[in-house]
């Protein structure tokens, strides 16, 4: 253990020092008057983009995508699929016109466009609620990277990345800055990148074994056998509508957009994230069909999770092996640190806004975030602990069906249609919110009754968003009379392209 | 049936009480649309609810030159109200017109007599309240001019309202007339000093020169973005350095997150006037300016910062408080509106002490309801 441990210690070290130091210096440009003009220049498309793409993909998608795809075939290709086509949604509906709305977080929007604090409240009761529960998996991830990596006990990794987080983001929420977040998407495709190149390469001089590989279930792209009733199908489309319609309702993403200087660019932004995220997915089912002819002994031991670690090891031999499982570990723990530093920001963002601040008191802001910070990364980090082997993309998942039964609804009606109202939206959010909800905390607790049962709770998606579009779209007809006085003039504001407005 | 109308009797009160609740909710009503002052479009969207109060077949309110809103039948007496309006406002006081006054031959038509009653705000008549009955009783006179002095309130709280924005509009136009005069002397001074020895770059000079007016005496618009200010910034520090060469060190940080963040127009300038002010003021030394700009989640820290003579932190206070006669005039305008803006949590923080330099730090938070940059 002591040999195989270092290059994970290594790289596990070496990350977290190189993102402490661009962190440091990438805020420290001291500029003087001769590049005045560099030091207004917004963030431009591409940087944001990295960004976007540093922060949003997560452990799931480093670790877990490849570990399901090996299990379960190429019904699993729904999760690369549905991340990225999140992002089409969100360019064609919203990305824009939030962004011209002038709102910071998904809380800031309800309150802009329906003028309620109490739509306000309870939208930042679900930023919360969806920020713990994709924390949860980026915790649980690390715990076995670590147990992976340097042979800790499970609980050794998310103490580590809850420490490491709560460490940067108390200490001034430094990490939030553009530059490490686009640094780490860059690590993220190397470190995925350079070893999915060498193995294959190492497969073409094996003589390219595995021509089976096509074969049988695994290539199907649907979940569940035939003859199952339809199960199999309702919760492939159940995923689908969840990933593609959750997007725009993650907190950690929606902050990122109030970076671009206007909706133009915001729209140039998500386009560029739509390429950097279809480059990065088309990596974990490179690694899954190699775990298919080389990892035989993963599957059947149950540690498929860890395939993306393992791999490089199970195929060379030696020194190869182990600076390729280095530069695998490293980028697994920035995913880890990236996706959950934007999340305990976001959260910790909101709490300080809606809770903490009153309770410190007004004038101590910096208390009051720190307080927040605490609150947002110990909260979800004890839930992991106690909350054991969950799967990674599964609670993953179910904070994407939240996002998409709650902040889809309200930012698409909000943005498309006058007549949405506060009572309207308040009941669209406890419908989707409830029913969503209700059932990722029933699944997360261990509850999963056979058949439909269990396919309407573990996928709730399907049923949950619709139910909360036809509350929200009912409820504010009946209440057509409290309709915002000002909506049609905000929804101008929000479709009026900059080039006409300036 | 029986139990059901006592249970509502006792649960809405007696008929008074509830006629009491009628005549406040039509009141109510009217008053959101009297509060932006006296014009067709409010007129008009209040008086049929004036009307619903009085109970009368028509009414009319007139400013002083003419009829702004009819509301009821008889629509042809029109030129009559403005007539009569003209008499009343010359009177300043309610009078009544009868049936001969009026002289009305259409069949039915109730308008037979009305009451008018004048708009008095502030001393001054800017209209009148008309009802018209079949008849009028010394009650629906008595009932007009209660109307036409509660109509004066809201109207004087329009009054109040457009006041205090005149006043903030007048504080920016004040604030834009101050940077000027000595600020362009010395940079057109400046820009001349570099004709002969180094015409490219008294031409960039005073390009630089013509953009920073162009914002500065921009016209429309309450709210900027931080990227603007900054740029406008740079601009007046390129030509105070053009002035000033070595003897002013400017650093600047700017964290790229926070620029699209909207901030009161003219609010971080007058600052960084102040700190170029006092950092070269009777010091021997470079002065060093320092503008940091982070990102602290929902909020943006602007400080602005510089190494000079410092100031003693009571006039510190009673700049921030208003106090005019002092040098720093822009400090206590940039902190009212800042206030104003973003509420009282928002305020300037000064650190300062005789001979340790000045720093100012503006806190702004990423969205405020209603902050937005009108691009009209």
């Amino acid at each position: 253990m002591d040999t195989t441990a270092v290059p994970g210690l290594v790289a596990v070290v070496l990350v977290s020092l190189v993102t402490l130091a661009i962190g440091t210096w990438g805020l420290r440009f001291s500029r003087t008057t001769s590049d005045f003009f560099v030091a207004s220049r917004t963030v431009r498309p591409r940087l944001n983009a990295s960004a976007i793409g540093g922060e949003y993909l997560s452990a799931a998608s480093f670790l877990g995508i490849a570990g399901l795809l090996l299990v379960g075939g190429a019904e699993m290709l729904w999760y690369p699929v549905g991340w990225t086509a999140g992002y089409l949604v969100l360019l064609v509906l919203v990305a824009a016109p939030l962004r011209r709305s002038g709102a910071y977080t998904l809380p800031d929007f309800a309150e802009a466009r329906l003028g309620s604090r109490t739509v306000r409240a309870a939208c930042s009761l679900f930023v919360v609620g969806v920020g713990w529960l994709y924390l949860l998996p980026q915790f649980e991830g690390a715990g076995i990277t670590l147990h992976a990596a340097i042979g800790a006990p499970e609980w050794v990794g998310p103490v580590v990345v809850g420490g490491v987080v709560l460490a940067n983001v108390t200490s001034g929420g430094m990490r939030s800055i553009t530059f490490v977040q686009a640094f780490q998407y860059w690590l993220k495709l190397t470190a995925l990148l350079i070893p999915a190149a060498v193995l294959l390469a190492v497969w073409w001089g094996d003589g390219r074994p595995g021509s089976g590989l096509g074969d049988g279930e695994w290539s199907v792209p649907v979940a569940g056998h035939a003859g199952d009733g339809g199960l199999g199908l309702y919760t492939t489309y159940s995923l689908i509508i969840a990933l593609f319609l959750g997007t725009m309702g993650l907190p950690h993403v929606v902050v990122r957009f109030y970076t671009n200087p206007d909706g133009r660019a915001a729209r140039r932004t998500t386009v560029v994230v739509l390429g950097f995220l279809g480059l990065f997915y088309l990596l974990p089912p490179v690694y899954a069909g190699l775990g298919r002819v080389y990892g035989g002994q993963l599957v059947s031991s149950g540690r498929s999770d860890v395939l993306v670690l393992e791999l490089p090891r199970v195929m060379l031999e030696g020194a190869g092996g182990d600076v390729l499982t280095g530069l695998v570990t490293a980028g697994a723990f920035a995913a880890f640190l990236s996706t959950s530093s934007g999340l305990a920001i976001a959260v910790a963002g909101v709490l300080t806004q809606d809770v903490t601040t009153r309770l410190v008191g007004e004038r101590d802001g910096v208390t009051a975030f720190r307080v927040a910070a605490v609150v947002a990364v110990v909260i979800p980090l004890v839930v992991a602990l106690l909350v054991r082997n969950v799967g990674v993309a599964q609670s993953v998942g179910l904070a994407f069906a939240v996002a998409a039964s709650t902040f889809c609804p309200l930012l698409v009606l909000g943005i498309w249609w006058r007549g949405l109202t506060d009572v309207g939206a308040l009941a669209g959010l406890g419908a989707g919110g409830l029913g969503a909800g209700g059932a990722a905390v029933v699944t997360l607790g261990g509850y999963s009754p056979g058949g439909w049962a269990g396919a309407l709770l573990g996928q709730p998606a399907a049923w949950s968003v619709p139910l909360a579009v036809v509350v929200m779209v009912t409820v504010s007809l009946a209440t057509a009379g409290r309709a915002p006085a000002h909506a049609r003039r905000f929804l101008v504001r929000l479709h009026t392209p900059e080039s006409l407005a300036s | 049936m029986r139990n059901a109308g006592r249970w509502r009797r006792g649960h809405l009160g007696s008929d008074a009480d509830r006629a009491a609740f009628r005549a406040l909710h039509q009141a109510s009503l009217a008053a959101p649309a009297l509060q932006q002052g006296l014009t067709a479009a409010s007129a008009e969207r209040a008086v049929k609810h004036l009307r619903n109060l009085l109970g009368t077949p028509a009414m009319a309110i007139t400013d002083t030159e003419s009829v702004l809103a009819w509301d009821g039948v008889g629509g042809h007496h029109l030129d009559q109200a403005a007539v009569v309006g003209l008499l009343t406002i010359e009177r300043g006081s309610t009078r009544t017109v009868d049936r001969g006054q009026l002289g009305c031959t259409t069949n039915g038509c109730p308008v037979r007599s009305g009451i008018a009653s004048p708009l008095i705000v502030e001393g001054r008549v800017l209209g009148t309240v008309q009802a018209f009955a079949p008849t009028t009783t010394a009650g629906l006179v008595r009932a007009t001019e209660e109307v036409a002095q509660w109509v004066s309130g809201q109207l004087e709280l329009a009054e109040l309202d457009a006041h205090r924005n005149r006043m903030i509009e007048a504080e920016v136009r004040a604030l834009r007339a101050q940077i000027s005069p000595h600020f362009v002397y010395n940079s057109l001074n400046a820009i001349a000093s570099f004709v002969r020895t180094d015409p490219d770059r008294a031409r960039d000079l005073l390009l630089e020169f013509a953009d920073f007016t162009r914002y500065s005496f921009r016209r429309h618009g309450e709210f900027t973005t931080l990227a603007e200010e900054l740029r406008s910034i740079e601009r007046y520090l390129l030509l105070e350095q053009a002035r000033f060469g070595d003897r002013l060190q400017v650093t600047l940080n700017v964290a790229p997150e926070v620029l699209p963040v909207v901030v009161p127009f003219l609010c971080i300038q007058p600052l960084v006037e102040n700190a170029v002010r006092h950092g070269l003021e009777g010091v021997e030394q470079a002065g060093h300016l320092t503008i940091n700009a982070h990102d602290r989640g929902h909020e943006a820290v602007i400080e602005v910062e510089d190494n000079g003579v410092g100031e003693d932190p009571e006039k510190v206070r009673r700049a921030l408080a208003g106090d005019a006669s002092l040098d720093s005039v822009g400090l206590g305008n940039v902190d009212a509106r800042l206030r104003a803006t973003f509420g009282d949590d928002y305020g300037l923080v000064v650190e300062t002490a005789p001979g340790a330099g000045t720093k100012v730090i503006v806190r702004v938070p990423k969205f405020a309801p209603g902050v937005t940059v009108d691009r009209a």
